[in-house]
C-alpha cells in the first residue's frame, strides 16, 4: 500500500510504543525496506557500537509494494548491525507477516535499547503492546509461534520469533516468520534475542491504500504477472523443483564448494538434488516433496514442503518432525549437504527443519560444521573438544547431533554458534573459515563462477549470493548469457547487479522476479504506487545510493579494503576438477576497476564526489 | 563416437528407463550434433535452453555445429533458476 506514513518507535528499555511520522524526504531517496531502513539505522547508530549492546537498533522495515497486489509483494526485512560481521545486516524474508506489519498501518518498526525482561511485541493495528515473554521464553520458533496463535484464537495473526539458538549467543541466528520463513543471514535473530525481545506478533485488518495511482497500479502489477506467468523460469521452473534445480547445474558446472571448499564437485549432488526430491521412497512410495508453496502475493511459489522418511533415523523417536515443513532449498541443501560431504536427503531435511525450528542459518551452519570437519581431520579438534562427536565429512549422523546442539546452545554446539571464522580461529586455523568479513559463503565456488568471486569480497554484509547474483548472467545467461571464466566486465557486471538488487529489496518485491522482470517491469508499479519520479534510472540511481550508504556505515563501523578479499583457498588453490579445473578466483584483476567505476578512492572509499552525486 | 547424455529437470522423463542418475551412454554418428541429440530424445527445442558440453555453456547459436567429441557428456537443461 506504497508508504503508510507512519513508523513505530518501540524502546525497549523504556518500554514504550510510540508511532511517528515516515521520514518522506528519506523515502522517496531510498524507497523503503532495506534501502529505507539503512539509512535510519546509520542516522541513529553509532556503526562502531556493539551489535549486542542496546546502543545497536534493530528495524522491520517493509517496502512500498509490501502488502499490494504487486506479485511477492510480500517481502520485508530485518536490519541492523551484525555481531557475525561487524557489518551493516539486512536479512530479507517472505511469508506473510511482511503484509500483516503494512496492513497495520505501519511501514516499519524500529526497536531500541534492551528490555529489562524478555518481552514480545503484540501489535493489532495501531494498539502495539510490549507483553511477558515468560511462557515463550526458552522456547522454539515453532513452539512460541503455537502458544501465541493459542493464547490469541487467531489463526491470521502473523508471528516471527526468534529460537533457543538466538537465546544461547549463535551468532548466526535468524528471525523466523510463519514458522518456516527466515531473515536467515548475519545473526540477526542473535541482535533480536540480546534486547531481550523474542516475538512480534502483527494483527493488520487495514486493507490497503495510499496508492498514488490505483488504475495505473492495477495495469502496472497485471502486466508484471503475466511477464512472470510467461517467462518459463518465474512460470514454470521455479515452482517444480524450486532453488533446487540448481544442484546439479552447479555441480556440472564444476562450482559446487565441497566439503568445505576443497573441492569444486560433489560425487553425491544428484542424491540431494532437487530431482531426488521427487523421487518416491521405498519406505512409504511418497516423495520427499510433498508440494510447493508461495509466499504473500507471490505468483511464482518457489517453496518446498516437505516431509522426512518415517523410517529414517532421524526421526525414529520424534513423531513431531514427521509431517510436512519447510523443506529443502538449494542454499541449505548445499551447505548441509557437499560441503559437508554428506549425500543423506532425509539427514539433510532433518537438519534444515531444525534450522526452522530453533531459528539459525543453515548456510552459516552448514559451513561452520564443514569447518570443523575439517579441523577435526586434521587433529586441531578432537573428540575431547567436541563431547565425543566424530565430526568426519560424509557423517549424516554427526550433521544432525551437531544441528541438535546448535539448536539448544549445548555442548560443542556453544562453539558451532560462533560461526567459521571465529571456530577456526579458536582452535588455531584462521585458514580453514571459508568466509568473507566473518560470513560464511553460500553455495558458488569462485573458482568456476569469476564475477561471483567479486560480488563476494565486495558485498556489503560478508559472503553473499543475494548482493549481486551474476550466477544469473554467468551461469543462466539472464539477463545476458557472459562467460563464467572471464574477468573482463565482470566488475560493471557486479555493480549493474548490486545496484539493481538493492532497489528491488527495497521496493518490497522478491529478488526472483528479476528471472523475468528488469527494472523496466519493476519501475512501473513502483511508479504507479508511490509518488516521486521512478523509473529505471532513477531506481538505479537509488539502489546506487543504497549501496554506498552501506559502504559508508562499514566503513565508519572499521571495516577496510583489507576486508574485501576472498580466503587463500580460493585466491592460491586452483580447482582439482571440472571446467574450471587449474583455475583461481582473480579477485586481483577485478577489485581496482570496480572500485574506480563505483567512484571509489584506490582504498575502497567512497569519494566526497560520489556522495555528494548520489545525495547519499 | 561415445557420449553421456544427461537431462535434468522437467526433462528427465526423457530419458529411456535404462538411465542412471539422469544420464545415459550413447552412440551416435561423429558428425552429430547437440540439436541431433536434442531432436533424437524429443526435447522441445525452447525447453533445451541450458545445454552443457562438458559443464562449459554452449551458445544456441553453436548447437548445430559439430563440435562434439567423443567421450564428451552434454547435459541439458529446460528453464531453472535458483538463488
Amino acid at each position: 500500500m506504497a508508504w503508510t506514513r507512519k513508523i513505530l518507535r518501540v524502546n525497549l528499555t523504556k518500554g514504550t510504543c510510540v508511532a511517528e511520522p515516515l521520514n518522506m524526504d528519506w523515502a522517496t531517496k531510498y524507497l523503503g525496506q532495506r534501502g529505507l531502513a539503512s539509512k535510519y539505522l546509520a542516522e541513529e547508530i553509532d556503526p562502531a557500537c556493539d551489535a549486542l549492546s542496546p546502543a545497536n537498533n534493530l528495524i522491520m522495515a517493509t517496502g512500498p509494494l509490501t502488502g499490494t497486489m504487486a506479485s511477492t509483494g510480500g517481502r520485508y526485512s530485518v536490519i541492523t548491525k551484525s555481531p557475525l560481521t561487524g557489518a551493516i545486516a539486512c536479512s530479507n524474508s517472505g511469508g506473510f507477516i511482511g503484509n500483516e506489519i503494512k496492513n497495520a498501518g505501519w511501514d516499519m518498526i524500529i526497536f531500541e535499547g534492551k528490555s529489562p525482561k524478555p518481552v514480545y511485541l503484540y501489535l493489532e493495528n495501531d494498539n502495539a503492546t510490549l507483553c511477558s515473554a515468560d511462557e515463550i521464553w526458552g522456547k522454539s520458533v515453532w513452539e512460541t509461534d503455537d502458544i501465541l496463535h493459542t493464547k490469541y484464537q487467531d489463526p491470521l495473526l502473523r508471528i516471527a520469533a526468534v529460537g533457543r539458538a538466538a537465546e544461547q549467543g549463535c551468532l548466526y541466528s535468524a528471525v523466523v516468520n510463519d514458522k518456516h520463513r527466515a531473515a536467515g543471514r548475519s545473526g540477526v535473530g542473535t541482535v533480536m534475542a540480546s534486547k531481550n525481545l523474542k516475538a512480534v506478533a502483527v494483527r493488520g485488518t487495514k486493507g490497503v491504500g495510499n496508492i498514488r495511482d490505483p488504475q495505473a497500479f492495477i495495469r502496472a502489477t497485471v502486466e508484471g504477472k503475466r511477464v512472470l506467468a510467461e517467462n518459463a523460469m518465474t512460470g514454470e521452473g521455479l515452482g517444480a523443483l524450486g532453488t533446487q534445480a540448481l544442484m546439479n547445474v552447479i555441480n556440472e558446472v564444476g562450482a559446487m564448494p565441497t566439503r568445505n571448499m576443497r573441492e569444486v564437485q560433489f560425487e553425491g549432488a544428484s542424491k540431494i538434488s532437487g530431482e531426488a526430491m521427487l523421487e518416491p521412497r521405498e519406505s512409504d512410495g511418497k516423495a520427499n516433496l510433498t508440494t510447493n508453496g508461495a509466499c504473500f502475493g507471490c505468483t511464482i511459489a518457489c517453496g518446498r514442503i516437505s516431509t522426512i522418511d518415517p523410517q529414517h533415523y532421524t526421526i525414529a523417536d520424534k513423531p513431531q518432525y514427521a509431517g510436512n515443513s519447510g523443506g529443502l532449498e538449494y542454499e541449505a541443501a548445499w551447505a548441509l549437504g557437499s560441503n559437508t560431504g554428506v549425500d543423506d536427503l532425509d539427514a539433510l531435511t532433518y537438519a534444515n527443519f531444525l534450522c526452522n525450528e530453533d531459528g539459525y542459518d543453515p548456510i552459516s551452519f552448514g559451513a561452520t560444521v564443514s569447518a570443523a570437519m575439517e579441523l577435526f581431520q586434521i587433529g586441531a579438534l578432537t573428540t575431547k573438544d567436541t563431547g565425543g562427536l566424530e565430526l568426519k565429512f560424509g557423517s549424516a549422523e554427526a550433521l544432525t547431533k551437531a544441528a541438535e546442539l546448535v539448536a539448544i546452545g549445548e555442548g560443542f554446539g556453544k562453539d558451532l554458534g560462533l560461526g567459521s571464522k571465529r571456530l577456526c580461529d579458536k582452535y588455531g586455523h584462521p585458514e580453514l573459515s571459508m568466509t568473507v568479513k566473518g560470513q560464511e559463503f553460500p553455495a558458488y565456488d569462485p573458482r568456476g563462477i569469476q564475477g561471483m568471486g567479486l560480488a563476494y569480497a565486495t558485498s556489503n554484509r560478508g559472503a553473499c549470493h543475494l548482493r549481486g547474483y551474476t550466477v544469473s548472467s554467468e551461469i543462466l545467461g539472464v539477463p545476458v548469457k557472459t562467460d563464467p571464466f572471464a574477468t573482463e566486465g565482470k566488475p560493471e557486471l557486479v555493480k549493474a547487479f548490486q545496484d539493481a538488487t538493492a532497489a528491488v529489496d527495497s521496493a518490497g518485491l522478491c529478488v526472483f522476479t528479476t528471472f523475468a522482470w528488469t527494472l523496466e517491469d519493476i519501475a512501473p508499479q513502483v511508479a504507479a504506487a508511490c509518488e516521486g519520479n521512478w523509473t529505471a534510472e532513477s531506481m538505479v540511481e537509488a539502489g546506487e545510493r543504497i549501496w554506498n550508504l552501506e559502504r559508508k556505515f562499514n566503513i565508519d563501523a572499521g571495516l577496510t579494503a583489507a576486508d574485501d578479499t576472498l580466503p587463500e583457498r580460493l585466491l592460491k588453490d586452483a580447482a582439482k576438477t571440472g571446467p574450471a579445473k587449474g583455475k583461481v578466483n582473480e579477485l586481483g584483476k577485478m577489485l581496482p576497476q570496480y572500485y574506480q567505476i563505483r567512484g571509489w578512492t584506490v582504498d575502497g572509499v567512497p569519494t566526497a564526489e560520489t556522495l555528494a552525486r548520489l545525495s547519499v | 563416437m561415445k557420449l553421456t547424455f544427461k537431462l535434468f529437470a522437467s526433462l528427465t522423463d526423457l530419458l529411456p528407463k535404462e538411465a542412471r542418475d539422469h544420464a545415459i551412454d550413447i552412440d551416435v554418428a561423429d558428425n552429430a550434433t547437440a540439436l541431433d541429440l536434442i531432436d533424437r530424445f524429443r526435447i522441445p527445442r525452447k525447453s533445451a535452453h541450458l545445454v552443457l558440453v562438458n559443464g562449459v555453456y554452449l551458445d544456441p547459436d553453436e548447437r548445430g555445429e559439430a563440435n562434439l567429441r567423443d567421450g564428451d557428456t552434454i547435459a541439458i537443461w529446460p528453464p531453472v533458476a535458483g538463488g
